[in-house]
């Protein structure tokens, strides 16, 4: 309890995601009610929570892509909500990474991540947007053979690659990735877990990350936030999380799996 | 938020020192590209602590000003906020030189796509028969065996494809006989054959229409029914999984599908014909003035049953091939949703031409024998 209230009270000023008071509900099922949460520049936030607690809503409630009940969200200094010009300027200032990637099956990789370059700058010579383009394909860590290929000859990490790459087509502040290393091998997603932490340090992004995968929240999240009972029950570094006294906090992070990854991973929150 | 303009100048105190300024950011690329390669050199240092706010496209800038003048990155004055980023982004464009593919002229690749088209009309029909062989196979093996029939499955399809598309067929079938009928009334009433239009009606629908309206309409309708819901099944891999239960998807998934259309189809058929007679009557009735008692007695007289043989005949062979092209283009779905969408069409102009084609051979076969 004192923790989310914690959160409530902390300045607004310097956080990149700022909600109040936010309620979804589908029909008579209320997602969440009453919800706080900051995102502070520059961190990898991770959440985390069981399933069908709303992580998935929470992520689109923040693009705006859904209408909240009740409650604020500030992106960026921005309100999320009616106001079009505002709504623009947030999409140019995030990327978004879905769950399975999302890529635009009827084009390459290339014209997927040319696609909101072409949108927010039409002005954009065609070669400087073509080596752009390129640039975030291999900044994701792609080969630029990838470049030409259709979404449906590359792998499932390959695929998550390429939708970062359109993530960060605009050079975004703030990164929202949907469980980006679900469905890939270890290897794979640790060496997904590594790209992100690069990437971070090198564009100076604000990364709001749900996961499962409790391997990425020791090592690469600065801090985690548990979505619980409708709202975020709790949000710190590892070590104060760990100690929260709940069942379900208590399972998550003292499982046998939670005890792998932190012998292995050590506490990732610097 | 306020943006400063991009600018590059020469230091003024050493003239080969360039001097970078303001915010290099992708909303401005153009403006700082084209700046950047309106630098005349020579020029062997570079300034960017003054940059103000970078990201990756202004740091791919900054990179080939400074790679125009063979300055190294480690030279490069560069603020300390920014100094990871333009690593990061030299890097990135360092792992491999610019391979990129040379794009094939589009003559070229207009010809092989025509050529990979033909082909592929052979190819397709090849399938077919293969499916058609497959199909019969697994039927010869199953009719013996009552314990495999699948009872419930083919009833259901008989009821999807069956009766749930008779109002639909009935409909049609009655406005284009109507439509025959008018248009015969038309031109025959000049000669003052107004009578003739009961033949023509009759003729059309008993050898031809009644059964190709009825096939043409399922196939747009059940062709591309049966390829959504095997493709779905594909790409979920529900198909992998009926095969290593033991179970063939063919006995399982085919043959129902194609006896319920091969019972339907002919009873459809038999619908459409009376709706497009009905439609004929009508206007027989309402605009020339023949009444349909003399609408029936002229049906009686002039009409043979192997009129109506040669219309018919066709249900069954219509069917089989909707059945089978929609129960192949299925089994043909690759992994993605964009490929069910692109087999269901595939499904629905293959069926459709097949059944005019088929149909037009069949024609000219009877006409040819006589009948």
């Amino acid at each position: 309890m004192t923790e989310a209230n914690d959160t409530a009270t902390e300045s607004t000023s310097e956080s990149t995601i700022a909600i109040r008071g936010l309620k979804n509900q589908f029909g008579a099922q209320v997602i969440h009610e009453n919800l706080d949460l900051d995102v502070r520049q520059g961190e990898i936030l991770g959440v985390v929570g069981g399933s069908g607690t709303g992580k998935s809503v929470l992520m689109r409630a923040i693009l705006g892509l859904r209408p909240a009940q009740a409650g604020t969200i500030d992106v960026l200094g921005q309100r999320v909500g009616d106001d079009s010009s505002a709504r623009e300027l947030l999409r140019r200032r995030t990327g978004v990474l879905f769950q399975d990637g999302a890529l635009f099956s009827s084009l390459t990789v290339m014209e997927n991540v040319e696609v909101p370059l072409k949108a927010h700058f039409p002005s954009l010579p065609r070669k400087l947007r073509h080596d752009l383009a390129l640039l975030k394909i291999r900044l994701a860590g792609l080969a630029a053979e990838a470049a030409p290929k259709l979404p449906s000859e590359l792998s499932g990490g390959m695929r998550k690659r390429a939708g970062l790459a359109r993530a960060l087509a605009l050079d975004p502040e703030l990164l929202l990735l949907d469980e980006p290393t679900a469905g890939l091998d270890p290897i794979g997603a640790a060496a997904f877990d590594e790209l992100l932490r690069t990437l971070k340090k090198a564009l100076g992004l604000t990364v709001f990350l749900i996961t499962h995968d409790l391997d990425t929240l020791y090592t690469i999240c600065d801090r985690v936030a548990v979505l619980a009972e409708r709202r975020i029950l709790t949000i710190g570094t590892l070590d104060e999380i760990e100690s929260v006294d709940h069942q379900w906090v208590q399972d998550y992070f003292h499982g046998p799996r939670a005890r792998a990854a932190q012998a292995v991973g050590g506490h990732g929150a610097e | 938020m306020s943006s400063e303009k991009p600018s590059i100048k020469t230091d003024a105190g050493s003239p080969e020192r360039l001097l970078l300024a303001g915010d290099w950011q992708v909303d401005v690329a153009a403006v700082v590209a084209e700046k950047v390669a309106g630098v005349r050199g020579p020029a062997n240092a570079v300034d960017a602590t003054a940059i103000r706010r970078m990201d990756a496209a202004g740091a791919l800038l900054l990179l080939r000003l400074a790679d125009r003048f063979g300055i190294e990155t480690s030279r490069l004055d560069l603020g300390d906020d920014h100094r990871a980023l333009v690593e990061a982004v030299e890097a990135a464009t360092q792992s491999d030189p610019t391979t990129e593919p040379a794009a094939e002229p589009h003559w070229r690749r207009f010809l092989a796509h025509m050529g990979e088209s033909v082909e592929g009309i052979f190819a397709k029909l090849g399938q077919l028969l293969g499916f058609l062989g497959l199909t019969l196979i697994t039927l010869v093996k199953t009719v013996p065996r009552p314990s495999q029939w699948r009872v419930t499955s083919t009833v259901h399809h008989m009821e999807q494809t069956g009766l749930n598309a008779m109002p639909l067929v009935a409909l049609l079938s009655f406005l284009v006989g109507a439509v025959v009928a008018f248009l015969g009334a038309t031109v025959l009433r000049d000669f003052g054959a107004e009578l003739f239009v009961v033949d023509l009606t009759t003729y059309a629908f008993l050898r031809e229409f009644g059964v190709l309206l009825t096939a043409i309409l399922l196939a747009g309708r059940t062709a591309s029914a049966f390829t959504a819901q095997i493709g779905t099944m594909k790409s979920r891999e529900e198909i992998d999984a009926i095969r290593t239960l033991g179970l063939d998807p063919i006995a399982l998934l085919v043959l129902p599908r194609l006896i319920a259309l091969v019972i339907m189809l002919p009873i459809l058929a038999v619908i459409a014909t009376v709706a497009g007679l009905l439609g004929g009557m009508l206007v027989a009735a309402m605009s020339l003035n023949i009444p349909a008692e003399m609408f029936i007695s002229r049906v009686h007289d002039t009409v043979e049953l192997r009129h109506y043989l040669v219309g018919l005949i066709k249900a069954p062979l219509f069917a089989i091939v909707i059945a089978l092209v929609g129960c192949l283009e299925g089994f043909k779905v690759g992994g993605t949703a964009q490929s069910v969408g692109e087999r269901t069409t595939s499904a629905v102009v293959q069926s459709i031409s097949l059944v005019i084609v088929i149909n037009a051979f069949a024609a000219l076969f009877f006409m040819e024998i006589g009948w």
